[in-house]
């Protein structure tokens, strides 16, 4: 929906990435580019430094070497102006929802419209409702506060503040960590419809294989420093690799694989937010 | 890119609204269109919306949604159709017109929110009284159990925190107090020097120093370092669940964080007191050597020893162990009741720090009441 002529350029296009602390090398020459309006999955060991990338593709950390692209831009020849027009065209989903404690749910997903725009707060209350309502969450929910949420409605929550701003990029990190297998999957139906009438390009890191499974349309594997493989999940399987081997070859990868029709099932509900009949 | 701004033409054909829409519909520029356009949808009448979005180049969430605001007159949604745009733009326009509106926000009463404020703190005066004294008594019962069976006692625990306590406070608290010595001693050669009884600083001096100002310096500024830390600790730790995984392993929490914290406090604190004096009379001694009244070091001390009676000493120095145990409680006592929010993390902490360094002015005061009618 935004401008068509950015439509082939990557949203995000990372290359030559060095990341260290201290003498301890996180990521060397490493090379990933999202295209646009895929969801992306970011699959890798613990401690191989997944969030390290999702901090650095989202300009939280500066790499030692390497450049970064947005939209084909490095962010370092974007003016003031064009850098927080880019910061607000990324919505980021914290593992916990990083909800503001002390705000309700509505007053959350005000925060960034009453620090980037100019408009009055009765519409800004409706736009914050409608995300409320988007992201499936009931609308009595809007006067709560997260400490009154459950885990999934946090996230839900989340969802809802990091799409305030019409973002084109969602990073998510873990957004089914903690949620029981019935939430978890339709926060995934969830994002899978959001994406679809949104346009937006997701990336997620994750662990959760049935994610990774039922949404993705690609999926990259950071082992050994790098991206070693980016590309769809039955040509990812077949990587030789031994931690791709064992990761995809495992008991637990080979349960999520034996419901093949959780794909097809999950394309057809989603294909518009909760309740947003297709009919009129 | 902020290029063509949103335009629109409504006209009414039959019981049928048309809406034109070019330019660009986001977020940015919703703001500027948005009272002009309820006004104008307020202004017709009609059954349902055709939508003709083809000039539109630009859409989002928030463009849709001012869109759909001609089919929400009321409560009931009207129909509508998209006559000219594309398929991505029906879906918001879909997801737009689905959205439900929360309850609007509680318009603030002043009054009756004064008196709620009001009663609701007068309710919580009361809790946290009851509290802390459920609190002193748990800790005195825990204490002796400690103290009578000394297998209990934590010994690295209580040394790791004498150093933080106490080492760590000492350069802060001789500074202190050797800057209120000078200051003590400046106001008495002025005022006394004017008399001609210049001499009589150093007694003030002693006095003052030994008797009140060492003992409660040091313990307001272990009040306000050490009674936040235990409860930033402790709350922190609760938290994180912390304690609860502490309380299930069986071990006692009053063991383990508070009889540790008030031990360390009731070993440090008398130490900081005297190191509190003894630099407070330091300052005394050498401003009362360098301005004109050039009493020396010898005449100082001698004066001292002749005017400054031990029991001044000792009246300092019995109050600091009840000080210190009042701190080491607050603090405690603030950080266990800390719940799931940062925000509760905070107003203990600030809490922790008021009543600790409150009730050490209070005890003070109660002390004096009690000298005096002692004759002491």
């Amino acid at each position: 929906m935004k401008p068509v002529e950015s439509a082939d350029t990557s949203p995000i296009e990372a290359t030559g990435i060095l990341t260290q602390f201290g003498t301890n090398v996180i990521h060397k020459d490493l090379d990933f580019a999202i295209t646009r309006g895929e969801i992306a999955g970011l699959v890798g060991g613990s401690g191989s430094g997944k969030s390290v990338l999702m901090n650095t593709l989202l300009g939280l950390k500066v790499p030692e070497a390497g450049e970064i692209r947005y939209f084909g831009k490095r962010r370092s020849d974007l003016d003031p102006v064009e850098e927080m027009r880019l910061k607000n065209e990324m919505g980021v989903l914290f593992q916990g929802g990083a909800l503001f404690s002390s705000l309700t749910v509505r007053q959350n997903i005000m925060v960034p419209m009453i620090e980037h725009l100019d408009m009055s707060k009765a519409l800004m209350c409706e736009l914050a409702d409608m995300k409320i309502h988007m992201v499936g969450l009931p609308p009595e929910s809007a006067v709560l506060y997260p400490s009154d949420l459950s885990g999934g409605m946090k996230k839900r929550a989340g969802l809802a503040r990091s799409l305030a701003l019409d973002p084109q990029i969602l990073f998510l990190d873990e957004p089914t960590a903690g949620l029981d297998p019935i939430g978890a999957h339709a926060f995934d139906t969830l994002i899978l419809s959001l994406r679809d009438a949104l346009d937006l390009t997701v990336l997620m890191v994750t662990h959760d294989l049935d994610s990774l499974y039922a949404i993705c349309d690609r999926v990259a594997v950071l082992v050994d420093k790098r991206i070693a493989v980016y590309d769809r999940l039955d040509v990812v399987e077949q990587y030789d690799h031994a931690w791709v081997k064992e990761y995809f070859g495992g008991p637990r990868s080979r349960a999520a694989l034996s419901t093949p029709g959780q794909k097809v099932a999950t394309k057809q509900k989603g294909a518009t937010p909760r309740g947003a009949t297709a009919g009129h | 890119m902020l290029t063509a701004p949103a335009h629109y033409d409504l006209s009414v054909q039959g019981q049928r609204l048309r809406v034109t829409a070019r330019g660009v519909w986001t977020i940015e520029t919703a703001a500027s269109i948005n009272d002009a356009l309820e006004r104008d949808y307020g202004a017709v009448t009609y059954d349902s919306v055709d939508y003709h979005l083809d000039g539109v180049e630009d859409m989002d969430t928030a463009g849709a949604y001012l869109l759909t605001k001609a089919m929400r007159v009321g409560d009931d949604i009207k129909d509508w159709q998209l006559v000219g745009g594309t398929p991505a733009q029906k879906t918001l326009l879909s997801v737009a017109a689905d959205a439900q509106m929360g309850e609007p926000p509680m318009e603030p009463r002043q009054w009756y929110d004064i008196l709620d404020r009001l009663g609701r703190a007068t309710l919580r005066f009361w809790d946290e009284l009851y509290a802390t004294l459920a609190f002193v008594g748990q800790f005195f019962v825990m204490f002796f159990g400690v103290l009578l069976n000394p297998r209990r006692l934590r010994v690295k625990s209580i040394v790791a925190l004498m150093e933080e306590i106490g080492l760590d406070a000492a350069p802060i608290v001789a500074m202190l107090s050797f800057a209120i010595g000078a200051v003590i001693a400046y106001m008495g050669a002025n005022l006394l020097g004017a008399l001609g009884f210049s001499v009589f600083m150093v007694d003030l001096v002693g006095v003052a120093m030994l008797r009140e100002l060492a003992v409660v310096i040091t313990a307001i500024l272990i009040a306000g370092r050490s009674a936040s830390a235990f409860t930033a600790q402790i709350g922190a730790m609760k938290m994180r669940q912390e304690i609860d995984a502490m309380t299930v392993m069986g071990l006692d929490t009053f063991e383990t964080l508070v009889i540790p914290r008030a031990i360390a406090c009731l070993l440090t604190v008398p130490i900081l007191t005297f190191l509190a004096m003894m630099s407070g009379i330091l300052g005394g001694l050498i401003v009362a050597w360098a301005t004109p009244t050039q009493i020396s070091p010898a005449l100082f001390f001698s004066r001292l020893q002749e005017t400054v009676d031990l029991q001044h000493f000792w009246v300092g120095m019995v109050k600091a162990p009840f000080f210190a145990l009042v701190i080491a409680v607050v603090g405690c006592r603030q950080g266990l009741a800390v719940s799931g929010s940062v925000d509760s993390l905070g107003s203990r902490v600030t809490t922790s720090v008021v009543q600790a360094i409150f009730a050490v002015i209070l005890i003070d005061a109660m002390f004096a009441v009690l000298f005096y009618q002692l004759g002491v």
